[in-house]
């Protein structure tokens, strides 16, 4: 008896082989943009180990916090190296991610029976949100301090309870020791379970089984290809197929993200903010407080909005929803096909639109407001809420072209 | 077993009543959870009344202090800024302070007890930012109407040196003006009046 059979009596490890990857078969036209999925879980393995590695020499205490972040970047072994892994990766990671969930716009990938796909990549981002979040506040810097001040206020504006639920979020009045502790705690336990959250993600990928660019459910089309009679024919195994591709890909990130991490780990500002360069001060805000680029869209929607009725909950309410209303996607799109390749020219354009929106946003939201640049960031509020609110009924109304019953190069 | 004689009705009731008290069991066990986020007692002895000596600061000049880990801002005016107050009113969202952002007794136009020093928590009631003094008159960046006044860097709110919020900003109100008395001419104890402390 080998091995393997020895262990398969005992534990599925054969068939988990083979059900995932050696006959798991996907579309044969993945593209360029199926690479962004196997990137986020490589990221999310380098966050977890250098951030576990980071966390053998950082002190979550407010009066040593900075100054162990310096230690690590001076005094500590590759220090530097493992700090920047994590820092580059923290954006790479949102960078990966948006890519990935446009991959997801673009193809139609959250339409039925892939809903609850969708959704559980959505609660991975809104988990992914918090995780870094919670990391800004850790190197204790001007940066660090004032951006978890407004974000943590961003709960007092909620009418009555409020004040006291803010107090409760930071255990005190203010920003302070005890935050920074129990936010060092989250910071530690969220990619936990955002590993395990990705699990679940792929268990459910695996059930419905891949979209692809052409949108056609390849479960439906005919069935036989060289591996197996009863697979789909338009299918591949994943293994070594897509895992080899994959690999191809990383090696592709590897090279620009360790060319930042290298020469260029805090982008010009974008990566590592200025002011967080300086120590954590309760009595001084810095010249011009903006969050990392990948909140920075959200931010100018809050920002645009201005406050009446004596509370400003209105521009929160608008930044939440902005996020709230991607949970709702898969039931606001009526085209009768899924890939933009197949929609009509109102839904191109409006992906155009949206797309276009949420970069100015995105550069809006780090720089200082000006009545020009509030304007300009109200009206791509607008027009990012019109993409959604608005796809209903242009969804439905738009011409399509029609879909071939096999999958295309 | 048999299931013949089974009081399903019974059961069912049984079954609900233990997962309720189950349920309130679990409830209360969350307290001490929840509650471990509240402030520490150490934190709220640190918030404690602060005292400060106002007399060293020079007219139109600016003192920071700290009570409760927030910024707290005296500010001595000149008599030509109390004059300019009046001319800010038009522009205000909240002239006549009826929002209670202050105590009772800093409810007039100049939102203090003695009209010379400003007392204000310097932390804007949009997010939480800091915003900076700017008593300059009309500089280029704020404008020709600007009579001095606060100006947060994040949001762009504008205060006017009561520190009260201008039309059409982000902040919704005044800025909060902390409970606080005159200990001498000298001495000023801000978190406490004499209704007692914060």
């Amino acid at each position: 008896m080998s091995l393997m059979t020895w262990i398969d009596e005992r534990f599925p490890a054969t068939k988990v082989w083979n059900e995932h990857l050696a006959q798991y078969y996907a579309p044969k036209n993945f593209n360029f943009w199926y690479f962004f999925g196997s990137l986020a879980m490589l990221v999310l393995v380098n966050q977890i180990v250098t951030g576990i590695w980071l966390a053998m020499a950082y002190k979550p205490d407010a009066t040593l916090a900075f100054a162990s972040v310096e230690y690590i970047m001076r005094d500590v072994n590759w220090g530097w190296l493992i700090r920047y892994l994590h820092s580059t990766g923290a954006s790479a990671f949102f960078i990966v991610i948006y890519l990935h969930m446009f991959r997801g716009l673009m193809y139609g990938s959250y339409r039925k029976p892939r809903e609850l796909l969708w959704i559980i990549g959505m609660i991975i981002y809104v988990a992914m949100m918090a995780t870094a979040f919670f990391g800004y506040l850790l190197p204790w810097g001007q940066m660090s301090y004032w951006g978890a001040q407004v974000i943590v206020n961003l709960f007092s504006a909620i009418p009555v309870i409020g004040d006291d639920l803010s107090i409760w979020i930071r255990g005190d009045y203010v920003i302070s020791d005890a935050t920074l502790n129990r936010f060092f705690a989250f910071h530690f336990l969220l990619p936990f379970i955002l590993a395990a959250l990705v699990f679940i993600h792929i268990v459910a990928l695996h059930k419905v089984g891949s979209n692809n660019p052409d949108g056609i459910e390849i479960k439906k089309g005919p069935k036989g290809n060289r591996w197996s009679d009863t697979a789909p024919a338009d299918g591949i195994p994943f293994h070594p197929y897509y895992s080899v591709k994959d690999i191809a890909g990383v090696v592709g990130f590897l090279i620009i993200f360790l060319g930042i991490v290298f020469f260029l780990p805090d982008m010009g500002g974008y990566f590592l903010e200025a002011p967080n360069f300086e120590p954590a001060n309760p009595l001084k805000t810095p010249e011009h407080i903006a969050p990392v680029w990948y909140f920075t869209p959200f931010y100018a929607m809050l920002r645009a909005v201005p406050s009446f009725a004596g509370t400003q909950v209105w521009g929160v309410i608008v930044m939440g929803a902005a996020i709230v209303v991607l949970f709702f996607l898969p039931w606001l799109d009526k085209s009768p096909v899924k890939s933009i390749r197949y929609k009509g020219p109102i839904s191109k354009i409006m992906l155009a639109i949206f797309v276009v929106s949420f970069v100015i946003l995105a550069y809006l939201g780090m720089k200082p407001s000006t009545p020009g640049r509030t304007l300009l960031a109200q009206i791509c509020t607008i027009l990012y809420f019109v993409f959604f609110l608005g796809m209903p009924i242009y969804s439905k109304i738009d011409k399509t072209k029609p879909v071939p019953e096999r999958v295309t190069k | 077993m048999s299931s013949q004689g089974v009081d399903l009705k019974k059961r069912r009731m049984l079954i609900t009543a233990t997962a309720g008290i189950g349920a309130v069991g679990a409830g209360f066990a969350l307290v001490p959870f929840l509650s471990y986020w509240q402030p520490s007692a150490r934190a709220k002895a640190l918030g404690a009344p602060e005292e400060a000596d106002i007399s060293k600061i020079e007219p139109g000049a600016l003192l920071r202090v700290k009570w409760r880990g927030k910024v707290c801002w005296i500010v001595r005016r000149t008599e030509e800024t109390l004059k300019n107050l009046k001319e800010n009113t038009g522009h205000l969202v909240d002239p006549d302070s009826e929002v209670p952002q202050q105590p009772e007794y800093c409810k007039n136009y100049h939102r203090s007890i003695k009209p010379e020093f400003l007392i204000a928590v310097g932390i804007c009631t949009h997010l939480g930012c800091s915003p900076t003094y700017r008593p300059d008159i009309a500089p280029a960046d704020l404008g020709a109407d600007w009579m001095g006044g606060f100006f947060c860097p994040c949001h762009g709110s504008k205060f006017d040196l009561a520190a009260r919020v201008f039309k059409g900003v982000p902040a919704p109100t005044n800025l909060v003006i902390p409970p606080h008395k005159y200990l001498s001419d000298t001495k000023v104890l801000i978190g406490a009046d004499d209704g007692g402390a914060a």
